[in-house]
């Protein structure tokens, strides 16, 4: 397992009133995906390259055996992608039996959020970003957009 | 559902799959009482298990079939085609409710009373012409009357277990049937005791004619032992098996990449013995996977069968090679293909027994399915005796649907325009039966077969039938590819779809040549069609400036005076880039093939092979046709497989059906032993010259100092005797000092030899030589190894040195009986090899003759019935279709060409051919390359005809 696991809090997912994201860091954005989703957390890795892909595709990569489909997230929400991608992390979730690694910036923590602090996704956000948004949570310091991952792969095309 | 229920769906669709097949059997064999108990053994256990779980509907369609089965068993009725068809159509109604209980889990609402009625009315005729099994009838009747069939079975099979104990230890353990059928007595004697009397009259007669099938019955539990040597296991667990074992392969292949690396290590032998025992693992569940295609075929007799019936047809399905075996993934695949093709044979293919009759064939048409391993491969065979494909018909449906126009079309051959039928929307059948003509078809087969990685190709004769061969490989899961790196990328391409590998360099004879910047290559004599992998994965441009000019680069070098300035800019570019001409000097072509259809992709390396699963591509990805599927290399990194359909159909107008003909010509000329091994040399100028190998005795280098002279001639002392040597032409320049290649030419016991510069090459290729050389010793040009070729006239060099020189010596040249006496005769040359007609004619023509040319024995005789009129007649022996000796019997049997005297002509004459040669009315029997004797004995016969 990488190192970055540790950080993963493998407790309860769903709690009464609270569910449990991993929160990742995007161009300084904070979003969470459900811990459940998440299969493994990795450091930069080397990738294939997929000619004639789409663009968000950044490349497929071999875990313990499986090809796994590289995702980029930042490519996805129109964010420039930058050169050295060296500090990249990746979290592989699975979607229809199919593994899907997610470059994003950072991970950070994992929280519990209560359901109640939930708000929906304001109409006014930027279609590429409301698209991949199941809702805003609202914490203290900060605004925690919660990612549609299933909806985000999907939208991928050639 | 049920789990009684499921397994006996099972355990019967298994059972009507073998019935299916048997009762065809049946029809051709009426007698086979095995076969019959077998049918009947069937039936009757679909009978008995369907009361029992209480289907009321199948039972009764079962239980009729059954008696009208019976009566068949016992010889009372005879086996004839309407029979059958309604025991078939009772077979089709239990599949249909077999089929919707599947589904539903319940027998579906209907009525089978008018079936029923059918077999009763079966049943009953027998009644009347046969008093002894008057009985029966009562049971009918019951039926009839609507009694509780189930409860009757069951007290039926209650009575037939009581007296299976009974009989414990009697050798009638196996008489199931009888059983049941005494029980039958019985059974409806407890339960209706008003019929009693009348049954147990009727008894004793029943018994006695069906003692003797049963004592043949015994002969049966042989079959069944095998049985037990088999289980039956899910196909999941398999897939499951080999998904893991895929796994396997590739940790194994990772663990040998590590191993390469590192020299001296504890690991390796372990290592090598995980690697046998995976090879063996992977081979043995390969081997699970593995069906023989005859469960493919089961149903294509019953298929023919009723399609003979409907279009009344005569028409005989022999299936060789049924245990051939292939993955069942693959089986599936091609079950729906190859039935539709089978089912075109027999509609499309073969004509009624009336217009066979007329066409000279026998009333019966032939459709021969055959399945076979090669390399690899599984080569599946369909081949018809039918009427072929009509050329004519194709070419105007081609025209009118517009998918060539005429001028495409005329350049076309035949077997170029047959193709057509594997286009969308082109049916031949004049009329749509039930069957097929409605123009899907062919298409969707060839979709299907390239699909699984196939190949399809077909040869038909109008009016012989029609032959299509099916190439398939033998698995999908584990398959060898090819790594090849374009722009610094790793891909694999299966190795099944590449024919060859062809390392490129900047000039010379491996160049790449554009035509408007769309880059080709001559491979051998016809232009390669190429794609860069850069381009159409368009990888190219985000890579160092140098990759993408590479080709253009190389482009450029089109015309050889070019050669030095382009070097030049060569240098120039090297000047420019820090990394220089190897980029393009080691540029690959993988020569691919997409059906008939072949290109080439140009790559930058090509490394080593390698066993890959194919996994399939994420979802997201599916839509690139590119690919088809990716893989993890033994180095772990992830690796995109190509898809060679793909790639060409990325590049637009690969249309297969018109593609590359002469590699199929290529195919039907070795059959045509069209070929010529050439011998490929230089002499004189730059231009290669060929000759054929088989005129060539020996190649000698014969050292200079041995040369001498003599009367004016170079001669040179070769074993024991004088030869003579020319040089090739006078321009030749000679050394002085060393040694020159020798062709050596052996004519009876003369020989002579020619003195070229340089022995290229020899090669096997079909030649068409096509101009006509004005030049003594040349017969002409022909394109060989993508090069103009001067094709020698070897018998130019024999003549001259014949008549100069061995004038001197008593063996006669061939000096003949008066040219005169020749000039203007007609000869007729029949000869099926172009080169042959290409060496000869001229060598005819230059001795007086006048000479016509016919391709075949078949074309000479069109000439015959046209009435042209010859003073001799060549032919060649070994011949397609015709050979020389029907060839003559016709001619000589009865034709306006009767009297004309007939030479044959053969590369290996045996005594006995020559023998056989004199008895259908050949005039003599001259060996191919004798040239001189061929023109004596014309010479000879034609004084005799003219005495």
């Amino acid at each position: 397992m990488n190192a970055a696991d540790s950080q993963i809090d493998y407790g309860s997912a769903n709690n009464e009133h609270s569910r449990d994201y991993l929160t990742i860091y995007i161009a300084e954005q904070i979003f969470g995906i459900p811990v459940l989703q998440v299969q493994d957390v990795l450091r930069s890795q080397k990738v294939t390259r997929i000619p004639l892909a789409p663009k968000e595709v950044a490349g497929s990569l071999n875990l313990r055996g499986r090809i796994v489909t590289a995702i980029n997230v930042r490519s996805k929400l129109g964010l420039p992608i930058s050169n050295d991608d060296s500090h990249d992390m990746s979290v592989v979730v699975e979607h229809d039996d199919e593994l899907y690694s997610l470059v994003i910036d950072k991970v950070g923590d994992v929280l519990s959020l209560k359901q109640d602090a939930f708000e929906k996704t304001p109409a006014t956000l930027n279609p590429l970003w409301r698209d991949i948004s199941l809702g805003i949570h609202q914490m203290q310091s900060e605004l925690l957009i919660i990612m549609d991952v299933p909806k985000l792969i999907d939208s991928v095309h050639v | 559902m049920d789990d009684l229920i499921a397994e006996f769906l099972t355990e019967t669709s298994k059972n009507l799959t073998d019935l299916d097949a048997d009762l065809v059997k049946l029809e051709q064999n009426p007698n086979d009482k095995d076969l019959l108990s077998q049918i009947f053994r069937i039936i009757h256990t679909i009978k008995g298990t369907c009361g029992f779980l209480g289907l009321p509907r199948l039972e009764g369609v079962a239980h009729k079939g059954e008696d009208v089965l019976g009566l068949f068993r016992d010889g009372v009725l005879e086996v004839t085609p309407e029979y059958v068809t309604i025991i078939f159509e009772s077979l089709d109604r239990i599949k249909y409710i077999l089929s919707e209980l599947e589904e539903t889990g319940s027998e579906p609402e209907g009525d089978d009373s008018e079936l029923i009625a059918k077999l009763a009315a079966i049943y009953d005729s027998t009644k009347n012409n046969d008093s002894q099994i008057e009985g029966m009838i009562s049971i009918d009747d019951l039926v009839a009357i609507g009694a509780d069939l189930s409860e009757i079975d069951k007290a039926l099979e209650h009575n037939a277990a009581l007296e299976a104990a009974q009989a414990e230890g009697s050798a009638e353990n196996n008489a199931d049937t009888e059983e049941l059928d005494t029980s039958d007595k019985n059974g409806d004697e407890e339960l209706l005791p008003e019929n009693v009397t009348e049954l147990k009259q009727a008894a004793p007669p029943v018994k006695t004619p069906v003692k003797a099938p049963v004592s043949e019955q015994d002969a049966g539990p042989k079959k069944k032992s095998l049985g037990t040597q088999s289980l039956r296991v899910n196909v999941d667990v398999l897939e499951n098996l080999m998904t893991m074992v895929s796994e396997l392969v590739l940790t194994r292949n990772q663990l040998l990449q590590i191993l390469r690396q590192q020299h001296e290590t504890d690991f390796s032998v372990p290592l090598q013995r995980l690697n046998h025992v995976v090879s063996d693992l992977q081979e043995g569940v390969m081997k699970t996977r593995m069906q023989p295609i005859g469960n493919a075929w089961a149903k294509l007799p019953r298929i023919i069968r009723d399609l003979s019936m409907e279009l009344n047809k005569k028409i005989d399905l022999k299936m060789i090679g049924e245990d051939t075996e292939l993955d069942r993934q693959i089986l599936e695949l091609i079950k729906d293909p190859l039935t539709h093709m089978v089912r075109n044979s027999g509609d499309h293919g073969i004509e009624t027994p009336e217009e066979r009759l007329a066409a000279g064939k026998k009333e019966t048409g032939t459709i021969k399915l055959e399945a076979f391993h090669e390399g690899g491969h599984i080569i599946i065979q369909i081949t018809d005796d039918g009427k072929g494909l009509a050329v004519d018909k194709i070419r105007d449906k081609v025209l009118s649907s517009g998918l060539a126009t005429e001028e495409e079309l005329s350049d076309m051959s035949d077997q170029q325009i047959q193709k057509f039928i594997f286009n969308a929307g082109l049916s031949t059948a004049e009329k749509v039966t039930s069957v097929s003509g409605r123009g899907v078809g062919m298409d969707v087969v060839k979709t299907n077969i390239e699909k699984i990685g196939g190949s399809i190709d077909l040869i038909s004769t109008e009016g012989k039938g029609s032959t299509f061969t099916i190439k398939i490989p033998l698995t999908l899961a584990i398959v060898s590819a090819m790594i090849v790196e374009s722009s610094g990328e790793k891909f694999a391409i299966p190795q099944l779809a590449v024919r060859e590998l062809v390392m490129t360099s900047i000039d010379g004879e491996n160049r790449i040549e554009t035509i408007k910047g769309t880059p080709v290559f001559r491979l051998r004599d016809k232009l390669l069609p190429l794609v860069s992998l850069e381009e159409v994965l368009k990888i190219g441009d985000s890579m160092p400036p140098i990759a993408p000019k590479a080709v253009p680069q190389i482009n450029d070098n089109d015309a050889p005076d070019e050669t030095e300035k382009s070097a030049k800019e060569k240098e120039k570019e090297a000047a420019k880039t820090e990394n220089p001409n190897a980029k393009y000097l080691s540029k690959y072509i993988v020569v691919t093939q997409v059906g008939a259809y072949d290109f080439g992709i140009i790559v930058d390396r090509v490394f080593d092979t390698e066993e890959i699963v194919v996994k399939p591509v994420a979802r997201i990805l599916k839509d690139i046709e590119m690919f088809s599927g990716n893989t993890i290399l033994g180095d772990g990194k992830v690796i995109m497989i190509l898809d060679p359909n793909g790639i060409a159909k990325s590049t637009g107008n690969m249309d297969t059906a018109t593609s590359s003909e002469q590699d199929t010509d290529e195919i039907y000329s070795d059959v045509a032993s069209n070929k010529a091994a050439l011998l490929l040399f230089r002499a004189g100028n730059k231009s290669p010259k060929a000759v054929p190998l088989e005129v060539v005795s020996r190649l000698e280098e014969i050292k200079l100092q041995d040369i001498e002279s003599a009367n004016n001639r170079m001669v040179v002392q070769y074993r024991g005797k004088l030869m003579p040597l020319v040089p090739f032409s006078a321009s030749q320049a000679i050394p002085e000092e060393g040694s020159v290649p020798v062709l050596v030419f052996a004519d009876k016991d003369q020989s002579m030899g020619i003195i070229v510069d340089e022995i290229i090459d020899i090669t096997e290729q079909r030649i068409d030589v096509q101009v006509a050389a004005q030049e003594d010793g040349i017969i002409g040009s022909a394109i060989i190894d993508g090069k103009a070729t001067d094709v020698v006239d070897v018998g130019h060099y024999l003549n001259s040195v014949n008549t100069d020189w061995f004038k001197d010596h008593d063996d006669s040249p061939f000096k003949s009986g008066g040219e005169a006496d020749e000039a203007g005769k007609r000869i007729l040359l029949v000869e099926d090899s172009p080169f042959f007609r290409n060496m000869l004619t001229p060598l005819l023509q230059v001795a007086g003759y006048e000479v016509t040319t016919a391709n075949n024995a078949i074309d000479a005789l069109k000439l015959c019935e046209q009435g042209r009129i010859f003073d001799v007649i060549v032919s060649d022996i070994e011949m397609p279709e015709m050979d020389g000796f029907e060839f003559a019997q016709k001619i000589k049997a009865d034709s306006n060409w009767q009297n004309i005297p007939m030479l044959a002509l053969s590369s290996h004459a045996t005594p006995q051919d020559m023998d056989r040669g004199r008895e259908v009315g050949f005039t003599n029997y001259v060996p191919k390359f004798d040239r001189d004797n061929l023109l004596n004995a014309l010479s000879e016969t034609l004084s005799k005809n003219v005495g």
